[in-house]
Formats: structure tokens, C-alpha cells, sequence
């Protein structure tokens, strides 16, 4: 077992290399929330548009992501695209991890569209709008307000996942930590290392998507 | 200005409306009163087309209206509707709420929509309420800013759904000084209510609706002084004993 001074040894050693890790982890991340919204979006106003055909394409979807391993949806991306052409290690991963993020917040931004009240839109058709305009102005915004504290969530998980990029050998932290642990025959040192930024970085996640929480709050629902 | 005709509309099996006929001329005020299943409220929605229609005619300023080919959104700009639950969009301020259908849907210049607002709130007396969030707002309230943001598009018909249902007592009578107010100064009205205080005092002319049908269609003075339907007489003896 390795004692505490060795271990914040080791800690400090390798800041550069681990923080330069965490941005990789990061953009990773942020690329895979970002698109993953938009996808999400997406696939959850297919879902709701009430017309068959779109519905079950969101149903198949959903379905195919949810159904498999993120690791397989990686693994397939990375080695299937690339032997259709030059994907860059980092869109590879970015991209299967945004379309795994979509199916899950499509999933949580339908619910929460579907929980706004009827009569909001009811009252914005009445108004002149048209269904397109109320959606955008009245019920998705007051759908992402419901969605916040499940998505957080998903995005958590999302920055927990983006460690399995490891495995087409993108130098995030879960690879940095697996690679020097083994170089240096001391595995668990690194192992605790890794968990502690895994940990910073969620304890950071979790206060912005709070801090989101509370200025959107505002309006008192 | 509009007129039904012959207008039936069923969910599914349950035939709501029956062979509805009904004219509402310019400045009226019509009152809808019945029970509940009456489908008072169906018929108001019919109006804006909130609820389709079955069959039958609806003639908006002598226009028949078809639903299937003709733009519905530039209808309803021009009939305006008030809800029970006042549906106001909470992520917004009272003011906001006023001013984003004549952004978003006329183009309304942002100064003068607010302006606008800002003379809207006065006449419903909430001016000090504008910056102010509807969750703050006492049910009465909630149903004056809502009856802002439906005339803030100028409609030439205004629609009440029950305006005062979901209305603790004592919030009543302000909205309906507020809805009093509109009809002297002769906005087209037809109010669906439960109000027979109000349907009396301020109606042109009263439909009572039963199970699908207009029994009976009169002026206010003949309604409720010399009823002619059976079943009016009836409803008629049953509220006035409250």
C-alpha cells in the first residue's frame, strides 16, 4: 500500500502530464454534451411529432444506443469510419460518445417537453403563433428548465465515460493514469490519482449545472 | 361577424356538439351558460379552432373558414381567448408576456410593443406589476394580465373560457369589472360563464347550451324575465336558489 507522502509526491510529479490529460477529458466532454443536446433535441421532437414514420426512426434509435455497450459503439465507429475514411482519434470518440449522450437526453428532454402544460401551447396558438414558434419560445424553454437536474446528471455520467476513449488510445486521464501506473510498476497509486481529477471534475460540473439551476430559477416555478 | 352552422363535432363516440347555429354580431356580448357537458366550452374552442369541427360552417366576417386550406395563426390573431387556468408563460414577466406575440408573430417594433403593454397593464390597473413574474401574482391578477396579452393583438373578437371558475371568491369581481369594462367599450365578446350575475348584467344576448344543443337563444331581458324553453325555466329556478 502506498503511503501518503508517496502518493502526494507522485500527485505533484505528474501534474503537468495529468492536467494536460484533463483537457483532453474536457474536450471530450464538452463536445460530446454539446452535440449530444443538439442530437437529443433532435430525436425527442421526432419523437413527439406525431407523425409515424419520424416516431419509430426516434424509437430506432434510441433502441441501437441504448441497446449496446458504449465501448462496442466506439469501437465501431473508430474502426468501421476510418475504413471509410480519416477520422481524427478525437471526432471518432467525440462523435460516438455525443450519439450515445443523444438517445439518453432524448429520452429526458421528450418527458420533460411533454410534462409542459397543454396549456401553454394552447394559450400560444391562441395567440397566433404557430406550433413551431411556441416551441421554441415557450415550451422548450421551460422544458430545458425541468430537464436541468437530469440532464446534470447525464452529464456526469457522459465525462465518466469519456474514459473508455482510452481504448483508441486518446491520451485522457483513465489512459495517462493506466499508462505511467503500469510504466512505473505502481498501478494504484495512479489509479487513486486519476479518481481524485475525476472527482475535482465532477464536483466543478456539478456546481456550474447548480449554479444553471438557480439563475434559471428566477422565474419561481 | 361570425357565424355556425350546423356544427357538430364528436370525441369518438361521445357526440358533443349537436347541429350547433349561432351568430355573434359586431359589439355583441354573448353569454354560453349550461352545465358541465353542456359543450360550452367546445364551442367556444370551435371558434378559434382550437377544436375541429366536425361538419358544419364556420364564417368569420363572411368568410367561410377552412380549416384544412386556410391559414389558421393569421385567424386567430384576431380572436383572442382567455382561459380558465389563465396560462400565462411563467419563464416570462408580465410584461413579456404581453409583448411577445406582437414581436413574434406581427413584427412589432420592441419600444412600441412595450409601450403598448404599458397601456394594456393600466387599463387592468397592474401597471406596478410589469417587471413581475406570474408566480407572484394572485389568481385575479394572472387572469388581467391574461386578458392584456389577448388584446395586445388588437383582436376584433375576445373569447372568455370560464375566466372566473378557477377564481378565488373575493378575486372574481375585479376580473369582471375588467371584462365589464371591455364590453362598454364594445369589444365583441362570448363568454363562456358561470356567472349569471355577470351574464345578466352585462350579456346582449344569452345561449344556454344542454347536452349538445342550444335550448334557448334570447336577448339577456327575455332569458331571464320571460324564458321560453321548459328546460331553461328549470336550470334557470335551480341557479337562482344559491
Amino acid at each position: 500500500m502506498p503511503s501518503f507522502s508517496h502518493f502526494f509526491n507522485i500527485l505533484t510529479e505528474t501534474k503537468g502530464v495529468f492536467l494536460k490529460a484533463m483537457l483532453l477529458t474536457l474536450e471530450l466532454t464538452a463536445v460530446s454534451i454539446i452535440l449530444g443536446i443538439v442530437i437529443g433535441l433532435i430525436f425527442a421532437l421526432l419523437k413527439n411529432s406525431k407523425i409515424k414514420v419520424l416516431e419509430l426512426i426516434s424509437d430506432a434509435y434510441v433502441y441501437l444506443v441504448r441497446g449496446t455497450p458504449l465501448i462496442v459503439q466506439i469501437f465501431i465507429l473508430y474502426f468501421g469510419i476510418s475504413g471509410i475514411f480519416l477520422l481524427p482519434d478525437f471526432w471518432a470518440a467525440s462523435i460516438a460518445l455525443a450519439l450515445h449522450n443523444g438517445a439518453y437526453i432524448s429520452e429526458i428532454l421528450r418527458g420533460a417537453i411533454q410534462a409542459v402544460d397543454k396549456g401553454q401551447l394552447e394559450a400560444g396558438r391562441s395567440l397566433g403563433m404557430t406550433k413551431a414558434l411556441t416551441l421554441r419560445r415557450i415550451i422548450l424553454p421551460q422544458a430545458f428548465r425541468r430537464a436541468l437536474p437530469p440532464l446534470g446528471n447525464q452529464f456526469i455520467i457522459s465525462l465518466k465515460d469519456s474514459s473508455l476513449a482510452a481504448f483508441i488510445s486518446m491520451n485522457e486521464l483513465f489512459n495517462v493514469a493506466t499508462t505511467l501506473g503500469s510504466n512505473n510498476f505502481d498501478e494504484m497509486t495512479y489509479l487513486l490519482i486519476v479518481a481524485v481529477y475525476y472527482l475535482l471534475l465532477v464536483a466543478l460540473l456539478t456546481f456550474i449545472v447548480n449554479r444553471i439551476e438557480l439563475k434559471l430559477a428566477v422565474s419561481d416555478r | 361577424m361570425i357565424r355556425i352552422n350546423h356544427l357538430n363535432k364528436s370525441f369518438g363516440d361521445l357526440h358533443v356538439l349537436k347541429n350547433i347555429d349561432l351568430t355573434v354580431y359586431e359589439s355583441d356580448v354573448v353569454c354560453l351558460i349550461g352545465s358541465s357537458g353542456s359543450g360550452k366550452s367546445t364551442l367556444l374552442r370551435c371558434l378559434n379552432f382550437l377544436e375541429k369541427k366536425d361538419n358544419g360552417n364556420i364564417i368569420i366576417e363572411g368568410i367561410e373558414v377552412n380549416p384544412r386550406t386556410d391559414n389558421l395563426n393569421k385567424i386567430r390573431e384576431k380572436v383572442g381567448m382567455v382561459f380558465q387556468n389563465f396560462n400565462l408563460f411563467p419563464h416570462k414577466t408580465v410584461l413579456e408576456n404581453i409583448i411577445e406575440a406582437p414581436m413574434m408573430v406581427k413584427g412589432v417594433d420592441k419600444e412600441k410593443a412595450i409601450f403598448k403593454a404599458k397601456q394594456l397593464l393600466q387599463k387592468v390597473d397592474l401597471e406596478d406589476k410589469a417587471d413581475v413574474y406570474p408566480s407572484k401574482l394572485s389568481g385575479g391578477q394572472k387572469q388581467r394580465v391574461a386578458i392584456a396579452r389577448a388584446l395586445a393583438m388588437e383582436p376584433d373578437i375576445m373569447l372568455f373560457d370560464e375566466p372566473t371558475s378557477a377564481l378565488d371568491p373575493e378575486l372574481v369581481g375585479e376580473v369582471l369589472t375588467t371584462m365589464k369594462d371591455l364590453a362598454e367599450e364594445g369589444m365583441t365578446m362570448v363568454v363562456v360563464t358561470h356567472e349569471m350575475g355577470f351574464a345578466k348584467e352585462v350579456a346582449d344576448r344569452i345561449a344556454y347550451m344542454h347536452d349538445g344543443k342550444i335550448i334557448e337563444h334570447a336577448t339577456s331581458e327575455q332569458f331571464f324575465n320571460h324564458p321560453k324553453e321548459e328546460r331553461t325555466r328549470e336550470f334557470l329556478k335551480a341557479t337562482m336558489l344559491k
